[in-house]
């Protein structure tokens, strides 16, 4: 079979297996809808949830808004796999191919360089609003981690290839950074108060946003370099062919 | 209520969709996208289900904590399994391209 | 039930999500199918604000739309790449051009 950039199953007809399948998907929809639609217990918008919960708890937690505070103070579990997760994904690309010597040798246009120049420092800036505006309303490590991802991703597609230009170390340190941080406050809770990631009171605000911060750094580092394809290494010596 | 329900109806039909063209289609590519439609779907039953029409209470904030996870969990999925797919067309060369010259195709192994 | 004025909007929006997750699982054009999928995650952003979601919202407008799209897209040229034994593709045209004569194998096949 050949791998091309078009699917060549469509201009075949679905034989008799496909169609099957297609049926079955349906049946399991239906079914999935009728259960959700007969069953008490799992109509949709009138099982209480944990909203009340949250709500009461709202004022222990040092944010404002109760998304933050599920994820970094009563759920910080989660977030701090999520953020080994993005850790073992950018490992697993680097251990797997070299990123690309260049993308494209074009000359890119003095507008763009220009756009490039004006653009990625107001997305630096708009990250670090959106990781302070997560205490209180929509925003967060995440989402800001993402706009300094999309920044470093404007540069690379501008032919700045960064990633080669800043030193090897600097760029495994900023990787680990945010891991780091969130593991050695999970583990300084651990020290002072016997549970991990429960904040002493009255510092939960500060330590929050101090993993937000570390966390924003490294997820935007993360991404864009996912986005890069591949260690970002000069030698191409050996059995690579990107 | 009707909104919940129109949601989660849709997030159903996104899901059965991108399980369909995940089998059916042959392309890594595609089968790449499908699995991300069919996350997209799975967000929006869970969103959906936490939803509440403004005035009448309390959104619950863990749906959409974990949505937020999960998000951030299949782009970088999505990442990895992309690079893997292109490795298995590197590395799969000789199989792939049938187009190119012999003497071609050997050069590109050597390189 | 209420039904409002955003009952049409909810009604409108489903429709055309799943409109367009048909079209671009089923487009014949990988290329074509990764650009209706960042649409998909734009339009998406815009269901988790009308979900009352809007973190989920700014996550899925910069990282499902903003980067799994440039994700799929490098991907795509880096296939298209080795797929024609070259270092690099050269442009559009010939990308259009190469799947004009692919398909002409294919019917041929």
């Amino acid at each position: 079979m050949k791998i091309t950039g078009k699917t060549r199953n469509r201009h075949r007809r679905f034989d008799g297996l496909g169609l099957l399948f297609l049926c079955l998907i349906f049946c399991l929809i239906a079914l999935l809808g009728a259960i959700l639609c007969i069953t008490p217990g799992t109509t949709p918008g009138t099982t209480p949830g944990l909203a009340d919960a949250v709500s009461s708890l709202q004022a222990q937690s040092g944010v404002e808004s109760p998304v933050t505070a599920v994820l970094l103070n009563f759920r910080g579990y989660d977030t701090l796999l999520e953020v080994m997760v993005l850790l073992l994904a950018v490992i697993g690309v680097w251990s797997l191919t070299k990123a690309p010597l260049s993308w494209q040798k074009v000359d890119i246009s003095p507008v763009q360089m220009g756009v490039v120049r004006l653009l990625a420092p107001v997305l630096c800036l708009v990250a670090a609003y959106l990781v302070w505006q997560g205490s209180h309303l929509a925003g967060g490590a995440f989402q800001g981690g993402a706009i300094l991802g999309a920044a470093g991703v404007l540069l690379l597609v501008s032919e700045l290839d960064w990633p080669r230009a800043v030193p090897a170390l600097v760029l495994r340190i900023g990787l680990v950074l945010g891991p780091l941080v969130f593991v050695g406050i999970a583990l300084c809770c651990l020290f002072f108060t016997g549970d991990l990631l429960a904040y002493p009171g009255g510092t939960a605000g500060w330590l929050i946003l101090l993993i937000e911060t570390a966390c924003a750094l490294s997820i935007g580092l993360t991404l864009a370099l996912l986005f890069g394809g591949g260690r970002p290494e000069d030698d191409v010596s050996d059995g690579d062919i990107s | 209520m009707i909104t919940t329900l129109l949601y989660s109806l849709t997030g159903m039909i996104l899901f059965g969709m991108g399980l369909f063209t995940l089998i059916i289609h042959s392309h890594p590519l595609r089968k790449i996208l499908a699995v991300n439609v069919m996350a997209t779907g799975v967000f929006l039953i869970l969103v959906a289900t936490a939803y509440i029409p403004l005035g009448q209470g309390e959104i619950d904030p863990v749906p959409h904590a974990m949505v937020l996870t999960g998000i951030v969990v299949s782009v970088s999925v999505t990442a990895l399994a992309l690079i893997l797919a292109c490795r298995v067309q590197e590395t799969s060369n000789l199989a792939l391209l049938k187009k190119t010259k012999p003497s071609q195709a050997t050069k590109e192994i050597k390189a | 039930m209420t039904y409002s004025i955003l009952t049409l909007f909810d009604i409108i929006l489903v429709l055309t999500l799943l409109w367009l997750g048909w079209r671009l699982l089923s487009s014949e054009d990988i290329f074509k199918a990764v650009i209706l999928f960042i649409s998909f995650g734009l339009l998406m952003a815009l269901a988790w604000v009308r979900m009352r979601a809007p973190d989920v919202a700014l996550a899925e407008a910069a990282l499902g739309a903003g980067l799994t799209g440039p994700l799929f897209l490098s991907a795509l040229r880096r296939m298209n790449r080795t797929r024609k034994g070259e270092r690099r593709l050269d442009s559009d045209e010939n990308r259009n051009e190469d799947h004009r004569k692919d398909s002409k194998q294919t019917q041929a096949v």
